[in-house]
């Protein structure tokens, strides 16, 4: 059952990024009334970057080749642990969120240092960009977590998302928490309204800008990778709301989580159609409000609100 | 001198030029009085002296263009009239460029484009150097992303704030002034398009017109209209192209989306007006190409289907409070700035200064049929942009009332100069034409000197885009610099037009 379930888990893995980033193209193109690109171009786009030769800047050394998969390997560790079906995951121990946070942190490092690795000025200015939001957006995940935790007992990543839908807490936290994780989402896979994966504009990028030196497989790599961060954290959203156990009724867990996840997508292909960017001074504030929501969440737990 | 308001031909045997310290006193004078100094440009002179000229825009009633001329000596110095009037600063540096004649005490003399000797040596621009320990620089072009013209900018950072811009261009020169001298003034109007093809329809009127004076052929009332539908149908196509620029830097989907769908209506039905989406080969001097009924009426339609829609994503867009947060407040040029650095066109409008040919030069065509002026207060990004909707639907109003009035008849037949002559007429010897036509971007203007023999003797070309660019480097300071492309896309100036 377990091993049919990590399958499961890893094609969902695997597949998913490829999807939602289609779902979300084509949720844009249908606002603007175009018919949009196929669901499956952003692996054709990949499939071909993987057949180019990648262009090496002079002044890069090995590290920026190297960072590259270094980012991809960390967000695949972090998805193992990671649940997407609701309380179940391939890798689960106690406390193993710690080790999601910070193994995602080192393939942000690496990502930053890559990024800083040649020199270039707009690649500087997004790393720093990069290092400031990230820092307002950890404190959310952590805070979101604890709440979770207090709210199940549990201690491992996937049993306190898992389980939370199973506590007297739950309809009351459940719109601040997903509110905190679509941030969070936006943030960290840098969509719209946080940052603009489509614009061409240096001065403006955040995550874009620090690939802005990677070409072919290492650029497919970091691209995967991004969609892998989105994956995560719509996975997140599914395991969450999720009322199956994956372990007793595993066709519907994975049915409901497919579904939560594509209709993530497209709310985030909506926000994206309706509202423009936010200026850079004002992001800040929005990815803090993903903590504010946890926040207010933890209290909702922590003084027994909504307990008999 | 003979004047058509935004049109001058002097006659050059008349007046002596003024020795340079008089010229330059004189032209301080003028501009202590308030006059505009709009152009300011020299030739050499066989004997090795230069013949400088200079022309204002005098506001008294009726305001007209005027123009004033000097003789200097190879090399001469002269104080700088920028120390005083800072609005004459780029005409100023141009002139010592394209002439060596040397304005003492100018603050900012460094190459407008890095034209003829210059040109080797773009890598030695002197940028001013902010110092410091928190300061950064980020050097950004002249090969950008995404399909533009070139140009290089040097931004001194304070962390995400902009504290200096420094824009450098030249990249795009292409000689176009010595390249205008080089075949008969009558089949020159191609290459008059293309100095600076967003503004074709801008450049071919101004071009044409001031051939036309120079040859004794005014066209009647008729060709200006035509020519007045065309420059509106041009202004409406940059404008849309402006706002759709707008809102894809801002990631705002639907007005990105609309915007371009938009212009493409326009483009087309310039096209099948002309037979080309920019205008070129629409105006040529001494003809004009009358609109059939069909046309007019297939036009009229176009115009007021792509009003509606118009109007629906303007309203959008401004009620959007995401496009609001971006734009307002972000990229100010107060009004006092404007005056003094000497912004002209929209961008000068948006500052609230109250400037514009078709209103203040009218001439015969907007006598008849005038044109609001239109000015915002704010100066900001969102200043510019509400003024370019607002233009737009002042055009779209202008040509409706123009192409649905029965008792103007735009079919030229009775064009007073509607057949093509075998031979071009020549053009009057010993002669000087300015012409300034109110393009998209502000006041387009061009002079046209005669030799002894009729023959062309210098093309002087200025877009409206050199005096601004200067604007935009003074609208980013204390800005983020993530904001400069929504700066630099509100004023989207021509590269161009600078380069030449």
């Amino acid at each position: 059952m377990r091993l049919s379930l990590s399958l499961l888990h890893w094609l969902l893995v695997l597949g998913m990024p490829i999807l939602l980033v289609g779902t979300i193209n084509r949720t844009k193109s249908w606002w603007v009334g175009r018919r949009g690109p196929g669901l499956l171009q952003s692996a054709w786009d990949l499939w071909r970057l993987l057949g180019k030769q990648p262009v090496v800047s002079t002044t890069a050394s090995p590290l920026f080749r190297a960072g590259a998969y270094v980012v991809l390997v960390g967000s695949l560790l972090a998805m193992s642990m990671i649940p997407l079906l609701g309380r179940f995951a391939p890798f689960q121990f106690a406390y193993d969120f710690v080790v999601v946070a910070y193994t995602l942190g080192l393939a942000r490092i690496l990502l930053m240092l890559s990024a800083m690795d040649v020199g270039s000025s707009f690649e500087g200015m997004g790393a720093a960009r990069e290092a400031a939001f990230s820092t307002y957006a950890e404190p959310a995940l952590f805070l979101l977590l604890g709440t979770a935790s207090a709210a199940t007992g549990l201690s491992s990543f996937a049993d306190v998302i898992g389980a939370l839908h199973g506590t007297v807490h739950f309809s009351l936290i459940v719109v601040p928490l997903v509110a905190a994780l679509l941030i969070l989402l936006q943030t960290d896979a840098a969509r719209v309204p946080v940052d603009d994966p489509l614009t061409h504009l240096e001065l403006t990028m955040i995550h874009e800008v620090m690939v802005l030196d990677h070409s072919g497989p290492e650029l497919a790599a970091m691209q995967y990778a991004a969609a892998l961060k989105m994956t995560l954290y719509a996975g997140l959203i599914a395991a969450l709301v999720n009322p199956f156990d994956p372990l007793v009724s595993p066709l519907a867990a994975v049915l409901v989580s497919f579904g939560v996840m594509l209709t993530v997508a497209v709310v985030v292909g909506c926000i994206e159609s309706l509202t423009a960017r936010l200026p850079m001074r004002r992001v800040p504030a929005y990815v803090l409000l993903a903590s504010a929501a946890a926040l207010l969440s933890m209290a909702i737990v922590g003084f027994g609100v909504g307990a008999r | 001198m003979a004047t058509g308001q935004s049109l001058v031909l002097c006659d050059l045997r008349q007046e002596a030029p003024l020795a340079l310290s008089v010229f330059i006193g004189q032209c301080a004078e003028r501009l202590h009085a308030g006059e505009r100094l709009l152009a300011l440009f020299g030739r050499s002179e066989e004997g090795g002296g230069i013949r400088a000229t200079a022309v204002f825009h005098s506001p008294e009633i009726p305001a007209r263009l005027t123009v004033l001329r000097g003789q200097a000596k190879a090399g001469e110095h002269y104080p700088s009239l920028t120390v005083e009037h800072p609005a004459a600063q780029s005409l100023e540096r141009e002139f010592w460029e394209q002439t060596g004649l040397h304005p003492d005490g100018h603050p900012w003399l460094k190459p407008i484009r890095f034209e003829g000797a210059r040109q080797q040596q773009m890598g030695e621009y002197p940028f001013f150097r902010v110092r410091g320990q928190e300061v950064h620089e980020v050097g950004v072009g002249p090969i950008h992303a995404s399909v533009i013209e070139p140009g290089h900018f040097r931004f001194m950072c304070l962390g995400e704030k902009v504290h200096h811009l420094e824009i450098q261009l030249g990249y795009q020169h292409r000689g176009v002034e010595a390249l205008l001298l080089g075949r008969s003034p009558w089949s020159l109007t191609p290459l008059v398009e293309s100095i600076c093809g967003d503004s074709s329809i801008a450049y071919a009127w101004g071009h044409c017109a001031a051939i036309e004076a120079l040859a004794d052929m005014p066209g009647g009332l008729e060709t200006d209209l035509l020519r007045g539908v065309a420059l509106e149908m041009e202004r409406i196509a940059i404008h849309i192209a402006t706002l759709n620029g707008l809102a894809t830097d801002i990631a705002f989907l639907q007005g990105g989306g609309t915007y371009g769908r938009l212009r493409t209506a326009i483009i087309n039905a310039t096209q099948r007006l002309c037979g080309n989406r920019f205008g070129r080969g629409w105006l040529r001097p001494g003809r004009s190409r009358g609109l059939a009924a069909a046309q007019r009426e297939e036009l009229l339609k176009t115009l007021r289907d792509f009003a509606q829609d118009f109007a629906g994503i303007n309203e959008l867009m401004l009620a959007s409070h995401s496009v609001r947060a971006r734009f307002q407040g972000t990229g100010t040029v107060s009004e006092t700035a404007a005056r003094e650095i000497g912004l002209v066109g929209l961008v000068a409008r948006a500052s609230g200064i109250a400037i514009d040919a078709r209103s203040q030069l009218p001439g015969r065509l907007y006598d008849r049929h005038p044109l609001p002026m239109l000015t915002e207060s704010g100066g900001d990004c969102w200043a510019r942009m509400s003024l370019r909707m607002r233009e737009v639907e002042a055009s779209l109003n202008w040509l409706c009332a123009l192409l649905g009035d029965a008792t103007l008849d735009l079919s030229t037949r009775h064009a007073q100069h509607a057949q093509p002559s075998t031979t071009p007429p020549a053009l009057r010897p010993h002669s000087l034409c300015v012409s300034l036509v109110e393009g998209t971007r502000g006041p387009v203007i061009q002079a046209l000197e005669t030799s002894a023999e009729g023959q062309l003797l210098h093309y002087k070309v200025q877009d409206p885009s050199m005096p601004n660019w200067f604007g935009l480097a003074l609208a980013v300071r204390e800005n983020e610099i993530s904001d400069f492309p929504i700066c630099n896309k509100s004023f989207d100036l021509s590269y161009c037009g600078n380069d030449l």
